[in-house]
């Protein structure tokens, strides 16, 4: 059955739409922790709820990471089978397209879906790459758990640089684009949204893409001018 | 008297499924505010027999909006600019003299080109003859009120119903998607207890007729309600989703 829900047209959007709001969820979760680093001036804060997250949530956290994975992956594969398929549905394009406007949703935020999760995905490797299996410092013995990882100090240092100082927000403010459109498709891939209130949650929609861009910005803004 | 003016018209040209197709440009002097777009081509057409060419292909039948034969792409949208038309109710007055025009097909592999403007739609009745119906008694007719419908089920079983097959849905949709038509139906019979006794296994049949039949998926641009010439909302396809949902995860027919 789950494989046929893969293959359906409408199994397709259940399935990208569920793992796009988990995966949406996962960001806005991933955000609000990052603001921990504003918590003090010495990183502390930052440092305790990584070690937490790493150290003392056992085997949940394998658990987490395995099925983020499979969200990633699923959302991803499904969503590239989808702009694989435009093209076999209309080999030729047209000489002239252009949108009617009025209850169209189609903007660059649709039309860009692919591109947009992609470049987020890519994102997400290299960042997992310069973090997670980045240079590990030892952090100031701190109370209760000693010694841990100075991740502070590694986000510190890589956003000083110019690629990670720009690179970063460039890739959030993608991040909001995908979100202007990804939010709402969702809810109307799971039939959940009734006429009278497109509008409202394509808004809410578009409100969570800006936000969570903006969340992720203040942090690298914060380093890269040296506020913090 | 309305004055005449010159339209330039960029037309699709394809004299078979197999041959391939060019853009023509041609000009006509003598249109006036008051013709439709499809009188337009009709004049065209005069004009290109005089000369003793090919007249151009396109579909037509009621030239009043309601049996859904017409369907061009007019300057990148599919029945033209004005909302809730067809083409055959799309006014010159809406141009002005010395435009250029550029007209071209429904194109989708699931709708194979025919010639010139036409294309071949048969895959729609293949998606109503794979569900699209409801049962009926043998024996004498029903009494009229027999069965009881809610005032706002019947009026969006209505709005519903009001699809006239066009297509302009998969032209418009950029992954040439037929949801909104398979949807309307889906959602109209979803809406009415008539459609209730095969309703798990009308939707299922459709969604997979639908699919076999070469359109695309639905990326929920909404274009389809945009051009729709009866306004049908995207609703539907919710409604076909959670149909769908509910067949598939009963497990039942
Ligand atoms: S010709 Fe009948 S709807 Fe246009």
């Amino acid at each position: 059955m789950l494989t046929k829900l893969y293959h359906s047209p409408v199994g397709k959007k259940v399935v990208t739409g569920i793992t796009g709001i988990a995966l949406t969820l996962f960001v806005l979760v991933h955000m609000t922790g990052n603001l921990a680093f504003f918590a003090d001036e010495t990183g502390e804060a930052y440092n305790r709820y990584s070690h937490f997250l790493t150290h003392q949530l056992g085997l949940l956290f394998y658990a987490i990471e395995i099925v983020l994975l499979l969200i990633f992956l699923l959302h991803l594969s499904i969503g590239v089978n989808i702009w694989l398929g435009k093209r076999r549905a209309r080999p030729r394009p047209y000489d002239t397209y252009r949108t009617a406007g009025g209850p169209s949703r189609q903007t660059v935020s649709s039309r860009s879906m692919v591109l947009t999760g992609v470049i987020v995905l890519a994102f997400t490797v290299w960042h997992l790459v310069s973090f997670k299996y980045g240079t590990y410092y030892d952090s100031p013995p701190y109370d209760g758990v000693g010694v841990i990882r100075d991740i502070a100090l590694l986000v510190r240092e890589r956003f000083a640089t110019p690629l990670y100082g720009i690179g970063y927000p460039a890739v959030m403010l993608l991040l909001a684009v995908h979100l202007r459109h990804g939010v709402w498709s969702a809810f109307q891939s799971l039939g959940a949204v009734r006429p009278a209130a497109t509008p409202a949650v394509y808004g809410a929609g578009t409100l969570v893409g800006i936000a969570i861009g903006i969340g992720f910005l203040v942090l690298p803004l914060a380093i890269f001018f040296q506020f913090v | 008297m309305a004055h005449s003016m010159r339209i330039n018209l960029k037309i699709w040209r394809q004299a078979g499924p197999d041959a391939p197709g060019r853009f023509e440009t041609y000009a006509v002097e003598e249109a006036n505010p008051h013709m439709s777009f499809l009188e337009l081509l009709d004049v065209l057409n005069e004009q290109l027999i005089k000369e003793g060419k090919e007249p151009v292909e396109f579909d037509h039948d009621c030239r009043e909006g309601i049996c859904g034969s017409c369907g061009l792409v007019v300057n990148g949208v599919a029945h033209g600019p004005q909302k809730r038309t067809a083409v055959c109710q799309l006014h010159m007055r809406h141009y002005g003299d010395g435009d250029t025009i550029v007209v071209e097909p429904w194109r989708a592999t699931a709708f194979p080109l025919i010639r010139d403007l036409v294309v071949d739609r048969s895959a729609f009745d293949r998606i109503m003859a794979a569900g699209g119906y409801v049962s009926v008694s043998t024996g004498n007719a029903p009494d009229a009120n027999a069965v009881l419908i809610s005032k706002v089920d019947a009026e969006l079983a209505m709005d519903y119903a009001s699809c006239i097959g066009c297509g302009a849905s998969v032209a418009a949709c950029p992954n040439a998607s037929a949801s909104l038509f398979t949807a309307a139906k889906v959602a109209q019979f979803a809406h009415l207890p008539q459609g209730h006794p095969e309703r798990r296994r009308r939707v299922r049949s459709m969604v997979e007729t639908m699919e076999a039949e070469g359109f695309g998926d639905c990326s929920n641009h909404a274009e389809c309600e945009a051009v729709c010439p009866k306004g049908i909302s995207i609703s539907a396809i919710a409604t076909m989703r959670r149909e769908y949902m509910k067949a598939v995860l009963s497990g039942s027919d």
